[in-house]
């Protein structure tokens, strides 16, 4: 306990970037993940392609090779730090299982909703945003609670690239306190003050849909 | 560009795909272990004993909402401090099999909970005992439904192995490393030979995956 006392602020720091980069992570995923949903289930054939390369891709390589490609390539052309490269790498990585949830959400939406909507005239992506998008979110929400519960245990890649998360401050509370034990105790609970609240409200909605159906 | 292709020394390749041994080595051994443990922990969980299963649960939850990069840390840094000193590549397989476990328990627990009620009351009712409707009717129907998830679960443990890379086991991402610190133009060929050896493996397995979907449905 005197151990938290004494690097309570450094703790909270991590704390803080973690939280804050898996949030910034968590817009970005599902604006994009979205986007390449819709290619793959679009009319255009070279939309369908793209968007199922992404996302074969980015589902099956390591986080940490997406996130180093990042920190150590791509910051030479584009200046960035390793809470940016991190926090996009995990963007990247998330909106690729994010497309999976939300394709899986669209096609589970009957044919005719989107026929109907076309027929009374609304063009492919009026009836995609108003019509199809917010009955697919609906269906797709535990799932995409998963998804972010593993975006917040991810996160903990930053602590690779320097990315000043809760990982990154815990290894050097662990070496300048030498009390690794106690040290990833107390990260591993600030880990789950995120993460456990998340993950019985999805098991709640599991449940609650579970029911309707 | 030439620079590009200077990393390709067969030297090179053949440290970096050395790696992949160690890679799936980790992977398969865990995966193995976790299907055994995860098993246990998911037919407590089914089998709804009173307070027992509920604590085994919680247990289960709190395990899955950690990173698995804490408990591979965990395992090699911290578990010494209690005198508990791991080699570096069993540090690593426990770590992935106490965190896998608690992956698969959900996916066991999920499978048998898919097998119809009749199929218990039936064998009960044929004179079978609990252990033996579990291990002889619901299990293997159960197991043959857990397929897919078990090898997206294989997925993720090979991409994971190469978090070990931050205790220092010589997979195929510390591999990696290590050539390019010999000199930085190597970065970008060694990150995308990885890309490629990872993307082949898993792209692979997502195939077999997709083919027992299609064959069980």
């Amino acid at each position: 306990m005197s151990l938290l006392n004494q690097y309570f602020s450094v703790f909270v720091q991590g704390f803080g970037h973690t939280l804050l980069a898996s949030i910034i992570a968590l817009i970005g995923s599902l604006v994009l993940g979205t986007l390449f949903a819709i290619m793959q289930v679009s009319s255009s054939k070279t939309g369908r392609i793209i968007g199922n390369i992404y996302v074969q891709v980015f589902r099956n390589i390591p986080l940490l090779i997406i996130t180093l490609f990042l920190y150590l390539a791509v910051a030479k052309v584009i200046k960035m730090t390793g809470f940016v490269a991190g926090t996009v790498g995990l963007t990247l990585y998330t909106s690729a299982f994010i497309a999976e949830s939300v394709r899986a959400g669209i096609l589970s939406i009957e044919a005719g909703q989107m026929e109907g909507a076309r027929a009374n005239g609304l063009t492919f992506n009026q009836a995609m945003r108003v019509i199809i998008l917010p009955q697919a979110f609906k269906v797709a929400i535990p799932s995409l609670g998963n998804q972010f519960i593993n975006l917040v245990k991810n996160s903990s890649i930053l602590a690779f690239v320097g990315g000043l998360d809760l990982m990154y401050q815990g290894n050097l509370v662990a070496a300048s306190s030498f009390d690794t034990f106690t040290t990833y105790i107390i990260i591993g609970v600030f880990y789950l003050v995120i993460t456990m609240p998340l993950s019985y409200y999805v098991q709640h909605l599991e449940t609650k849909l579970k029911k309707k159906a | 560009m030439s620079e590009f292709f200077n990393a390709f020394t067969s030297a090179n390749m053949g440290y970096l795909l050395g790696g992949l041994g160690i890679t799936v080595g980790v992977s398969a051994i865990s995966v193995v272990l976790s299907l055994l443990f995860g098993s246990i922990v998911g037919i407590i969980q089914f089998e709804k004993i009173p307070f027992f299963s509920s604590f085994v649960g919680t247990l289960n939850n709190i395990v899955r909402n950690l990173p698995l990069l804490l408990i591979i840390f965990f395992t090699y840094f911290a578990l010494p401090q209690l005198g508990i000193h791991l080699p570096i590549f069993w540090a690593t397989v426990a770590a992935m099999t106490f965190f896998e476990s608690a992956m698969l328990a959900e996916i066991v627990r999920g499978g048998l909970e898919a097998v119809d009620r009749g199929q218990f009351e039936g064998a009960r009712a044929n004179g079978l005992s609990n252990m033996q409707t579990m291990w002889h009717i619901v299990l293997p129907q159960a197991y043959k439904k857990m397929i897919p998830p078990i090898i997206s679960q294989l997925i993720s443990l090979v991409k994971d192995t190469s978090l070990a890379s931050g205790i220092v086991l010589a997979e195929m991402t510390y591999r990696g490393q290590i050539v390019y610190a010999q000199n930085t133009n190597y970065i970008i060929p060694v990150l995308v030979v990885l890309t490629v050896v990872y993307f082949l493996l898993n792209y692979g397995l997502s195939l077999i995956a997709k083919w027992f979907d299609k064959k069980l449905a």
